[in-house]
């Protein structure tokens, strides 16, 4: 096959991507997109191996219907509320496939490069094996996290930042001796010193962030995972590889600006960390935001006869509902509202859950039309008109402490306020606070009511009054 | 424990401590419940109900009274008109009484309490702070009082409340002025209002202001240059000066002679109920007006008013009722006997049926009258919880101006572009020709990116990622360009590479297949 055939394919298979993205940007086209994509892919995988694979063909097929076989399974049988934690160890495989294609690269000396050519070379495939690395543990360590294999509270070493600047000047000095060593013909001791720094830097840069983080945490990730595709294609001179590395990247990278927004939040202070640790230093943060003796508990019953009695009532679902695996018995009561007339609408904190979107798939699978699926800036405005609220297991995003506590850890964090409605029920198991560790004064006002328990028992019981 | 709730023995009082609702839920808390036969008659609660509920059945009240842990009342206990007992005297160490007990009108009967050394909780001196609201029966029944307030004038009141054209003529709305706006203040203003009335309200609370005019009601400000404001302690207002009182007497004259009806609230707690409607401003309402006052009881806010009795003087009628919430029987006992299992339930945390007047306990200490046998009425003063929450907003507000940066300097946003560009410039001259090209791609690329990632729909956010995710293993061609290498590393990297992005790109596309297509219209 000639190169130019390859050419024009890998021109095409990068339009292909771009046409996947922006199909997804709306329902509709979503699932068209998603099919380009995979053409996309399929066809640079195809011209690619019959164009430029001469030998080994059998190590090639088996790795890649033994992966494909893997993948599919994972796919099929992972929970929706599982995703995090899915996109989380996908994204690790990116990186260590980055580390792979990097030292196999360096290893390589058929391509006998010179001069600046040769330097240029070499720090591509250093960044392209640091970025994978990071992207690697990094991942992992997020998965873990979010799986609750390691605690999801934020790890702060004593003098973690004086650590992390450390690992960077020692990664910028290895750069220097890796480029001389190189130039001799040596070099792979310095690359796996490299890549251990990196290893290590990518676990500490997750444990050092809050819980309550992960979403950003899990897009950032997406993000390094197409810089370290990018950085591979610079060193491998292949333009597709930093298409769609620098597609994939920047739209990380987009993604986690929109959730910085979202907590109203600088992504540096994100990535320093310190965000899931109760506050110690301010006042606002500590203590209850209210007395034990102001809530008021109610019971499922009592629920049931409050939202049948309501016009408008709005859902407000948060990572509670995900453990719980609530959304299916959530939609029957929703079901049930709708037929008695109740204007029942689900409404979405762009940070609800642990990866953004969250929310969004976990309703979809439970089959809630997407048409009754609201963003936080869509309906805010519209609780006055609602009579009852209901908090599934969200504490944070529904904090009007971040209005109201100038010195509050989420102190001008957007949120959604039902606090504003008739009336509000929260959900919850008990009266421990959100991921961000700080007390919730809604769950103290005078129309707020607390219905304590597991968020599917407490459904499952509301369900069943309602149907009585 | 057990709890007896005898009947109400009071003339005219037709509430009962105790529904078959709320029966249920105090059993839960582990409490056994006996009730005195016909107890609930006069509120529609059939002793069948009861039982229903599991509450036992007491023909004897003598029996209840001795038999009993616990016994709930609503009206102070009083002798009884045909068997002649007090019940005060009927109990005795260990027993609890929780009733209206009115501490400040009835100090003998506290003495008796104590020489008996039974333990007494008043709901009247439940503190009126806000963890306490639940079981603030002053509160519920002065909801109630004020609903029934509006009905009873409107019974009394010749005319619609709400305006109308007819083809028979044009009817005007009735003009309600509440005075007053407390919790029964509140619920008399809404009552008229949703029958339709134009009403107006005054308090010398100036903060109720916000609370009237978000009922819809006009609130009247009185024309007077001093600050003064009126709040008491624990909700209630305080006794003003004489120069206020003229303006606000004024001020109620010229309403006077305009409104339909009156309904006046005001009571300041341990005194007598101010004069604020004379003789001369009900002469100079127009016949057919109704007044309803509230405060017969404590004197009355118009001296003509007769406490329990309906009198029209001057072609106005004044009501005089002294026991509205008795009106309302199922509701108010509903409510009451709703406040009481609130109380129980902070008596009882164990939820194992024992109680335990824990005087730590900011609310029990402020209920508990008599505490085995000693008197600990009154309780201290209650701490204030309502003042800090201004500050809290200034200081917000403060914190919110300071954090306004200032205006960065206008050509400022050119400093990052000419860093970019002279790193740029630095690269252009040593880089070869071939590294420009690809970053050439790269910069375009990461454009594009942004162009069209920006308009990706929120709620597709989970779908994006994994293909993203998908499509970042592209990497997978970097294997495959090296696999057919010679060394034998390089074979086993690249294959390991291949392996696991076909992990990524197989599970990729197909969960964010399965995703997509569970999302519906």
């Amino acid at each position: 096959m000639s190169s130019g055939i390859i050419t024009v394919s890998y021109i095409a298979a990068s339009a292909l991507f771009i046409m996947a993205l922006s199909g997804l940007s709306h329902q509709e086209t979503a699932r068209r997109g998603n099919l380009y994509g995979m053409l996309g892919m399929g066809l640079a995988v195809v011209v690619t191996v019959f164009g430029l694979v001469t030998n080994n063909l059998t190590f090639l097929i088996i790795g890649i219907v033994a992966g494909g076989y893997i993948g599919w399974v994972l796919a099929k049988k992972v929970e929706m509320t599982q995703m995090p934690e899915l996109v989380a160890i996908l994204h690790s495989l990116v990186g260590l496939a980055a580390v792979f294609v990097g030292y196999a690269n360096a290893l390589d000396h058929s391509t006998a490069l010179t001069g600046v050519e040769k330097t240029i070379h070499d720090v591509e495939t250093y960044i392209g094996i640091l970025i994978g690395a990071m992207t690697f543990s990094g991942s992992v360590a997020a998965y873990l996290k979010l799986s609750a294999k390691i605690s999801g509270k934020a790890l702060q070493l004593p003098g973690r930042h004086l650590f992390n600047l450390g690992l960077g000047v020692v990664s910028l000095y290895l750069v220097f001796v890796f480029i001389e060593q190189s130039a001799a013909g040596g070099g792979t001791g310095v690359l796996l010193l490299m890549t251990l720094l990196a290893l290590v830097f990518g676990v500490h840069m997750v444990v050092a962030i809050g819980g309550a983080d992960m979403p950003v945490v899990v897009s950032m990730l997406n993000s390094y995972s197409g810089w370290a595709a990018a950085a591979m294609g610079f060193m491998l001179g292949n333009d597709l590889l930093i298409v769609v590395g620098a597609l994939v990247g920047s739209s990380g990278a987009i993604l986690s600006y929109i959730m910085c927004k979202a907590m109203n939040r600088k992504f540096l202070n994100v990535i320093m960390g310190g965000f899931g640790t109760p506050a110690t230093s301010s006042g606002g943060g500590e203590g209850p935001a209210g007395n034990e003796g102001d809530i008021k508990p109610i019971e499922a019953e009592e629920v049931a006869d409050m939202l049948a009695n309501a016009k408008e009532v709005m859902i407000l679902p948060g990572y509670g509902m995900a453990v719980a695996q609530a959304q299916h018995i959530v939609y029957e009561i929703t079901k049930k509202l709708r037929d008695k007339g109740v204007n029942v609408r689900f409404g979405i904190h762009p940070v609800a859950g642990r990866m953004p979107g969250h929310m969004n798939v976990l309703l979809a699978e439970a089959k809630v039309p997407y048409d009754i699926v609201y963003e936080m800036d869509e309906i805010n405005e519209d609780f006055p008109d609602v009579d009852v609220s209901v908090v599934i297991g969200a504490n944070d995003i529904v904090n009007p402490a971040a209005q109201e506590v100038p010195d509050s850890p989420i102190a001008g964090m957007p949120v959604l306020e039902p606090w504003n409605g008739k009336s509000t029920i929260v959900l919850k198991r008990g009266m421990s606070t959100g991921y961000a560790g700080v007390d919730n004064p809604l769950f103290y006002k005078d129309n707020t009511r607390m219905l304590f328990g597991d968020a599917k028992d407490s459904v499952d019981s509301v369900l069943k009054h309602l149907s009585a | 424990m057990r709890i007896g709730v005898p009947k109400e023995i009071e003339e005219g009082e037709k509430r009962v401590a105790l529904t078959p609702d709320v029966a249920a839920q105090i059993q839960k808390l582990g409490f056994t419940l006996a009730i005195e036969s016909k107890a609930g008659e006069a509120a529609n609660f059939d002793d069948e109900l009861y039982k229903q509920a599991g509450v036992e059945i007491i023909e004897d009240p003598k029996e209840l009274w001795t038999s009993s842990d616990i016994i709930m009342k609503v009206r102070p206990p009083k002798e009884h008109p045909e068997l002649g007992f007090y019940g005060v005297e009927l109990l005795g160490k260990g027993q609890t009484l929780i009733s209206f007990l009115y501490p400040a009108q009835n100090s003998e009967m506290l003495d008796e309490l104590s020489n008996h050394g039974v333990t007494a909780l008043a709901m009247d001196s439940v503190p009126r702070i806000s963890r306490a609201q639940k079981m603030d029966a002053l509160s519920s029944m002065a909801n109630i009082a004020g609903y029934r307030a509006v009905v009873e004038a409107s019974q009394h009141f010749g005319r619609f409340f709400t305006g109308q054209i007819t083809a028979a003529g044009k009817i005007p709305p009735a003009k309600v002025l509440v005075i007053g706006a407390g919790v029964a203040g509140l619920a008399a203003i809404g009552a008229a209002k949703s029958m339709g009335a134009i009403v107006r309200a005054f308090d010398t609370r100036p903060e109720v202001k916000e609370q009237v005019e978000s009922m819809d009601a006009e609130f009247l400000m009185l024309d007077f240059e001093d600050d003064e404001d009126g709040s008491g302690t624990g909700g209630y207002a305080k006794t003003m000066s004489p120069e206020f009182i003229k303006a606000e007497m004024d001020l109620f004259a010229a309403q006077a002679a305009e409104v339909d009806i009156i309904i006046t609230t005001a009571l300041i707690p341990g005194k007598p109920a101010p004069e604020l409607i004379t003789e001369r401003m009900v002469a100079n309402m127009k016949p057919g007006s109704v007044i309803v006052d509230l405060a017969a009881e404590a004197g009355g806010n118009c001296k003509l008013t007769v406490a329990n009795d309906v009198v029209v003087k001057h072609g106005v009628t004044l009501i005089g009722y002294t026991n509205l919430p008795s009106r309302l029987a199922a509701q108010s006992s509903q409510l009451y006997a709703t406040n009481l299992r609130h109380l129980l339930t902070d008596l009882c945390p164990e939820k194992n049926g024992e109680i335990d007047v824990n005087m730590e306990d900011e609310v029990i200490r402020g209920a508990t009258v008599v505490k085995e046998g000693e008197i600990t009425w009154p309780p201290p003063a209650p701490r204030i919880s309502l003042a800090p929450k201004e500050d809290v907003g200034i200081k917000a507000k403060q914190a919110l101006e300071e954090k306004e940066e200032k205006p960065a300097h206008p050509l400022a946003f050119l400093a990052p572009l000419a860093i970019c560009g002279l790193a740029l410039f630095g690269l252009g001259s040593v880089a070869p020709p071939a590294f420009i090209g690809h970053l050439t791609v790269f910069v375009l690329s990461c454009f594009i990116g942004y162009m069209v990632i920006w308009g990706v729909s929120h709620s597709l956010h989970t779908p994006l990622m994994s293909v993203t995710n998908a499509i970042s293993s592209i990497i997978v061609i970097g294997a495959l360009i090296q696999i057919s290498s010679d060394s034998a590393v390089v074979v086993v990297l690249a294959t390991l590479a291949v392996f696991i992005t076909s992990i990524n790109i197989v599970g990729g596309f197909a969960v964010t297949q399965r995703m997509l297509r569970m999302f519906r219209k």
